[in-house]
């Protein structure tokens, strides 16, 4: 099988200061795969997740995207990140704009394109993530769940190769939870790469192909969900399974 | 001294509005004027102050540490005698730089103040959608500061239409000039001073009522 390769990181480590969050990580992507990264909180699975999108700036190691290896001196990261979508736990909609202005703003002032084309499309992808009748309005009129659909429309505006999803639903009221993880599993099955930070572990059952368990900064154990959830090789992921049935 | 009785001072008043009138627009200009450059310097130096670079944060210190630190009508005096001395420098905008300066530092920090207080995740947002730094400061940041700076903003702008009778002390015949040389001219001191009362209780509810409306229109988001 020849998979295309999406990303890929060689021996990354991030270092805050004197803490020591991603030591040595190896992970690579390919196209239209879904990897959940699960562990406990101050595990580094956001902070693997925003050094993918270069929002915090790794300390070593390297970053293949899409079989290149981005430079920070040579490649603009602007124009990475255009490849690499990123929806947050806090949504970050932009408040003083409506859905459709925030979902149209990147493709109109980053990608210049016309505006009756980034209209026709966010009208699209709104429609796509059941929001359309929500175009004008403002965020502050939304629910959770509905903003955290407009923020992955926006995301999806830019027409991005992978989606990187960080705690998408931990902001979210119980209720809210499922539209928003039905529309990430619509995403998945028209074969979006994604990457996912979650404690959902329905979902990651359900969804992932790959199921990474991250602990102190490594990488743990990385498998597919059947093996993950009923046959876990090491011992801390079996210590993390068992707290996480708990609840 | 006794208080002019109110019909003594209401006849004044009309008598003495053309005299006013011209003054008002003085006062008016240079409250104006130095409202949209004090906004201008008051964003520059907010800018270097949040700016990655240490030494123009240090620049932007020292220019809010000079102006706060030293009375205004000093400053005002500095840029009349001393910037005259060296090139011709009109007294109108003597005053106005003078008043744009000074609100500018304190512009300057009510800008820093709501830029920093908007989410970082506002930043990370427009940069995870390729945004330079530049374009979401003026698309996401700067709207959602200017809207929080409203508020003190208003005030300021209240600050230096009142500061503006400072330019009396360089001969400008704005309000307070001109109720100060009337009043001594008719040996009627008190009726003109409240007369030029009136007239800064009309701009400042004038002034209000602009800033309030342009609140209002930005606070759409909200509903």
């Amino acid at each position: 099988m020849t998979e295309k390769e999406m990303i890929r990181t060689n021996n990354l480590n991030k270092c805050f200061g004197e803490l020591h969050v991603l030591k040595d990580i190896n992970i690579t992507v390919y196209e239209s795969d879904v990897v959940c990264l699960i562990g406990a909180s101050g595990s580094g699975k956001s902070t693997l997740l925003r050094c993918l999108n270069y929002l915090e700036r790794k300390n070593s190691g390297s970053i293949v995207l899409e079989g290149k290896e981005v430079d920070f001196k040579k490649d603009s990261v602007n124009e990475v990140r255009q490849k690499v979508g990123m929806v947050f736990q806090h949504f970050n909609l932009f408040p003083h704009m409506t859905v459709l202005e925030n979902v149209i703003e990147a493709p109109i002032h980053v990608k210049k394109i016309p505006k009756a084309q980034a209209v026709k499309e966010a009208k699209e992808l709104l429609g796509k993530v059941g929001l359309d009748d929500k175009m004008d309005v403002y965020p502050s009129k939304l629910s959770g769940g509905q903003k955290q659909r407009v923020a992955i429309a926006r995301a999806l505006a830019m027409k991005p190769d992978i989606m990187l999803f960080d705690e998408p639903t931990s902001a979210l009221d119980p209720e809210l939870v499922g539209e928003v993880l039905s529309t990430m599993k619509e995403l998945a099955e028209e074969g979006m790469t994604m990457i996912v930070v979650t404690h959902e572990m329905g979902f990651a059952r359900e969804v992932a192909d790959w199921i990474v368990y991250m602990d102190e900064g490594r990488i743990i154990e990385k498998a597919n969900p059947d093996d993950f959830f009923t046959n876990p090789k090491e011992e801390r992921t079996k210590e993390f399974l068992k707290t996480t049935a708990l609840k | 001294m006794d208080l002019p009785s109110f019909g003594h001072v209401f006849q004044t008043l009309l008598d003495s509005r053309n005299l006013f009138f011209d003054a008002m627009m003085l006062t008016l200009q240079l409250t104006v004027v130095s409202i949209i450059f004090g906004i201008v310097i008051g964003l520059f130096f907010a800018l270097l102050k949040i700016s990655n670079i240490k030494i123009l944060g240090y620049i932007s210190d020292a220019y809010v540490y000079l102006i706060r630190g030293t009375p205004l009508i000093v400053q005002i005096f500095i840029l009349y005698f001393g910037i005259s001395g060296i090139f011709l420098i009109p007294d109108f905008w003597a005053a106005a730089l003078a008043l744009a300066f000074h609100n500018g530092a304190y512009i300057a920090e009510i800008f820093r103040g709501t830029i920093q207080a908007v989410d970082q995740g506002q930043m990370e947002a427009g940069r995870s959608l390729g945004m330079t730094k530049s374009l979401a400061m003026r698309r996401i940041i700067l709207p959602q500061a200017f809207r929080r700076s409203l508020p003190p903003l208003g005030n300021q702008f209240i600050i230096g239409l009142k500061d503006s009778s400072l330019a009396a002390f360089i001969s400008m015949n704005e309000l307070f000039n001109v109720a100060t040389t009337l009043g001594s001219n008719n040996f009627d001191e008190m009726t003109y001073l409240i007369i030029v009362a009136i007239y800064y209780l009309l701009l400042v509810a004038l002034l209000t009522w602009v800033v309030n409306s342009i609140e209002k229109k930005l606070a759409v988001s909200d509903r």
